[in-house]
């Protein structure tokens, strides 16, 4: 048996859970400053405006094209690299009584100055009003998730688990959300799926640790809290890492091979893997301890063993 | 005995894993070069256009592949890209213009597998390359329109039981009937009650201003957009198909918006041009009682109103309209004897009724057709949405020299307005306005590149993760091994199967992700099994707990990540629906896989046998 990521004695996590959980509550803080403040860097998809990629047939100077765009309809024009240096991107923004089509040209015509041999690889225009409403129900769905989450973790656990695990969620995606608004990071809608796919991530990992502590606390009697608490994320940790593992190296498959259309995607769940990862052990089973959880919650879920009576549905 | 799955059980992992795996073979296949023929000005496509193609193609060299004829439409596929070209240009050339021959790509899938349902995955356009619109239908017109229709409704009904009114006209909040005493408003409201109850009347009378307000009621509200909607996709679906592109969808998103997908198509101008044009005609009868220079200054009784004739001036048309384009089923361009242009229209049978009665009444007067368009003015309105511009011309007047039946023509236009307006009516009319609200043109060249992409993180991330495994679990890894493998296949098989799922670069992420994801099912049930043995128990109590007590943790994890798919999945648009898809279908074929699979292996080696030792 290869057992070199079990741990064969019970760590004390939760010891270190005090200053961790600062730490926790600090980043959520400069999270929330950091979109107060300097807010996200909506994409296209939220936005609305018109997005030109183009390649070049060879290395193209930037700031040479920066200045070729000086057409009143490419006024605000953003450009940059996309992949690679023959690659450009040129983002425009939506102005009044100006189509698209007349801003796709002009940016085309220009570039064709540079480069006679440019090709126009994708053309995107998002009506504005469109991109609000995306933002909206974006927002809602991961709030929707969250609502949904906490019915189900109550029914099937408890409700101090129940809201420790949708304090962990929230505390990831407000991370996550944080990084990406500290660092100006754009936010489409891929990123969007990999905020609400991180939740999803994280939650997976919270809900094996709390099915450890529901059992263990049935098993072990005698026991205070904290001790069950720490026996069960011991036990699980070794599946922690080897499913955190498995899909950190896919995500990184995802991040450095995928292409440049999901690099946002892969950022945001590198990011809230780390952290969700994290955050089951030090705010979703720390703030089930600090809410009072203790044996005697544990007992009157008679569903507990729901998938046992039912042979037939067993392995 | 422990550990023994019976014998339905194990056919029945048989049976769902090659089921899986059937459906999936398609996808090796790949795709032909192909020639599409479809029929479009009348004519059908039929057994001989087939013999036809068939013996054309045969004269000019090109190897036939496989020629099939389908729902009335013809495909021909060609060995390669070249031999594609010059096979579109033969048959365009012969068939004339009465068929719209497009290039197409279809699976290379053979046709016993085919007959059986197997057909490979849909490609979405960031894969394949093309035009994607989000077109928004003007709601406001739509819902005009009716109301209009409404007041000439009133007028007829009023005037049929005799009562007198002082005025009808429709204004932002409704339609606004006038009285002049209060007995006629009471018997009016009375009356109209009776006949129409999708309005709703309330009488607004101030003082000596005896007047009727009469507004749709919610359910006819939502039941006028509904319908303007599914109109409009239809005829969208129409015009798509004129445009001769292969496999375009058209579909509807939320209440008042349609996806348009144009897969391969480059030229955005001239599918927007199409797509968007807003045509119609509507049949009036001249108010030739109208004072002329009373009508320069606009001063027209209330049933009648000023336009501009095509060639100059203006003339006033009653504004009842005798006839919609909405009950013309045929338009042909055409030539009159003097070589003029002209549209030759062909009604169904209500609009042949209609239109037979009309000029049978009219027979003498002057009747004018209007050519209505709504062209995008290429301005926006404040909330950023697209302006409409509504043109409206009186193309031509004509007196009725005869009554008229089903077949007619107009005259009045230039050549090249003929074809149009004999395109746009062909295709149907548009009952409001739609405008374009989202855009995206993905190029060839970017979609191959896209799955290559996709491909490379899928080879590179399974990879380290079957290695691991394997390392890491000796021989239950080989078995989750095969899990993953046979998992991987189920998706595809199962994406396949759907008919309305699309793989999209979000798709292949989700597919990726599951893979890193779905090996948690068996890392979850192997460390009991580890657990159990190193608390001392036998090795067939070990695999018994240990599966047993993982289920519950695994059921409850992967429902609500299931939960999260499904919501990214409702409130998604196009791309992240994708990737909700795949990640739902991987979940269910994961758990599937990493549960009921492994375990029907495991029994298989290990089950009920007398072992000392679990190669784990």
């Amino acid at each position: 048996m290869l057992e070199i990521l079990s741990l064969k004695r019970t760590v004390n996590f939760l010891r270190h859970a005090l200053p961790i959980s600062i730490m926790s509550a600090i980043l959520v803080l400069g999270s929330l400053v950091s979109l107060a403040t300097k807010g996200i860097n909506w994409g296209l998809d939220f936005t609305g405006g018109t997005v030109v990629e183009m390649e070049f047939s060879q290395p193209v100077d930037l700031n040479q094209l920066r200045s070729l765009y000086t057409a009143p309809e490419l006024d605000g024009a953003v450009v940059q690299n996309f992949g690679s240096s023959r690659d450009v991107l040129v983002r425009l923004q939506v102005k009044e009584g100006i189509k698209s089509d007349v801003q796709v040209a002009s940016v085309m015509s220009a570039s064709k100055q540079v480069d006679a041999a440019v090709q126009q690889k994708r053309v995107e225009f998002v009506g504005p009003q469109v991109g609000q409403e995306l933002a909206e129900q974006g927002g809602l769905a991961v709030l929707v998730a969250l609502i949904c989450i906490l019915i189900y973790v109550s029914f099937r656990f408890e409700w101090r688990l129940a809201l420790g695990s949708v304090a962990a969620l929230a505390h990831d995606v407000i991370v996550t959300l944080g990084v990406f608004s500290v660092f100006q990071l754009e936010f489409d809608l891929t990123v969007l799926a990999g905020v609400l796919t991180v939740v999803g991530y994280s939650l997976n990992d919270t809900i094996v640790v709390f099915d450890r502590i529901r059992e263990n606390f049935l098993k072990m009697r005698k026991s205070e809290p904290e001790e069950v608490v720490n026996v069960s994320i011991t036990q699980t940790m070794s599946r922690t890492i080897i499913t955190t593992g498995t899909t950190l190296v896919v995500v990184v498959a995802l991040f450095l091979k995928g292409g440049t259309m999901i690099h946002g995607f892969a950022t945001a769940l590198l990011l809230g893997i780390f952290v969700g990862t994290y955050s089951s052990i030090y705010v979703a089973s720390y703030l089930a301890i600090k809410l009072g959880i203790c044996r005697e919650h544990m007992m009157p879920v008679e569903v507990e063993k729901e998938g046992a009576d039912q042979p037939s549905m067993m392995p | 005995m422990l550990n023994k799955y019976p014998m339905w059980k194990n056919l029945m992992v048989m049976l769902v894993i090659s089921i899986g795996c059937f459906y999936a073979v398609p996808n090796l296949f790949g795709e032909d070069h192909a020639v599409q023929v479809v029929a479009t000005r009348g004519a059908e496509v039929t057994a001989s256009t087939q013999a036809k193609v068939d013996e054309l193609l045969a004269g000019k060299g090109i190897a036939v592949k496989r020629s099939e004829l389908e729902n009335g439409q013809l495909l021909v596929r060609v060995q390669n890209a070249d031999q594609q070209l010059l096979a579109k240009e033969v048959i365009a050339e012969s068939l004339g213009d009465k068929f719209t021959v497009a290039l197409n790509l279809a699976p290379a899938t053979p046709e016993w597998l085919e007959s059986m349902g197997g057909s490979p995955m849909k490609l979405g356009l960031d894969l394949r390359g093309g035009v994607h619109f989000l077109m928004e239908v003007d709601m406001g017109e739509a819902i005009r329109k009716m109301e209009e229709a409404k007041v000439a409704d009133f007028r007829s009904q009023l005037r049929e039981e005799k009562i007198r009114y002082a005025g009808i006209r429709n204004n932002a909040k409704g339609i606004e009937i006038k009285f002049r005493d209060a007995e006629s408003l009471s018997s009016a409201e009375r009356f109209l009650k009776s006949r129409s109850n999708d309005m709703v009347f309330t009488d607004v009378t101030a003082g000596e201003d005896y007047t009727l307000q009469a507004v749709m009621s919610e359910t006819y509200l939502k039941q006028i957009k509904e319908e303007a909607l599914q109109q409009n996709i239809t005829t969208i679906r129409n015009r798509v198909n004129e445009l001769g592109v292969a496999e375009p969808v058209v579909q509807r998103q939320g209440a008042e918006r349609i996806i348009v997908e144009l897969p391969g198509v480059q030229d955005t101008a001239r599918a927007k041009e199409i797509l968007g044009a807003t045509a119609s005609i509507e049949f009036h009868m001249v108010d030739d009682k109208a004072d002329p220079n009373a009508a320069q200054s606009g001063r027209v009784s209330a049933g009648s109103e000023v336009y501009q004739r095509r060639e100059g001036g203006q003339v006033v048309l009653k504004k009842e309209v005798m006839l919609t384009g909405d009950h013309i089923t045929g338009a042909q361009p055409s030539f009159d004897q003097y070589s003029r242009p002209q549209v030759s229209i062909n009604l169904d049978a209500k609009g042949g009724n209609i239109f037979s009665n009309v000029t049978k009444d009219n027979i003498g007067k002057p009747m004018a057709t209007l050519f209505i368009e709504y062209k995008d003015s290429g301005e926006r309105n404040a909330d950023g949405s697209v302006k409409m511009q509504k043109i409206q011309e009186v193309i031509s007047v004509a007196t009725i020299q005869a009554r008229l039946g089903r077949n007619f023509v107009i005259t009045g236009l230039s050549h090249g307005e003929a074809q149009n307006l004999a395109l746009l009516l062909r295709a149907g009319a548009l009952i409001a306005p739609v405008s374009i609200v989202e855009e995206r043109t993905i190029g060839p060249s970017l979609g191959a590149e896209n799955i290559e992409n996709g491909m490379q993180a899928m080879i590179w991330g399974m990879a380290v993760v079957l290695i691991f495994m394997l390392v890491y679990y000796r021989g239950f890894g080989l078995i989750a091994n095969l899990a993953l493998t046979a998992n991987l296949v189920m998706v595809v098989g199962v994406m396949s199967m759907i008919p309305g799922a699309v793989l999209t670069l979000p798709g292949i992420a989700g597919m990726v992700l599951t893979v890193g994801m779905a090996v948690d099912g068996n890392v979850l049930i192997y460390e009991r099994i580890r657990e159990e043995l190193r608390a001392g128990r036998s090795v067939q109590q070990a695999i018994h707990e240990g599966y047993g007590n993982a289920f519950s943790t695994i059921a409850d994890a992967n429902i609500t990540t299931f939960l999260t798919a499904l919501i990214l999945f409702a409130v998604g648009t196009g791309a992240v629906k994708g990737f909700a898809v795949t990640l739902m279908i991987g979940i269910a074929t994961s758990m599937f896989t990493a549960i009921v699979g492994t375990r029907s292996i495991v029994n298989a080696i290990w089950g009920g046998k007398r072992v000392k030792t679990l190669s784990i």
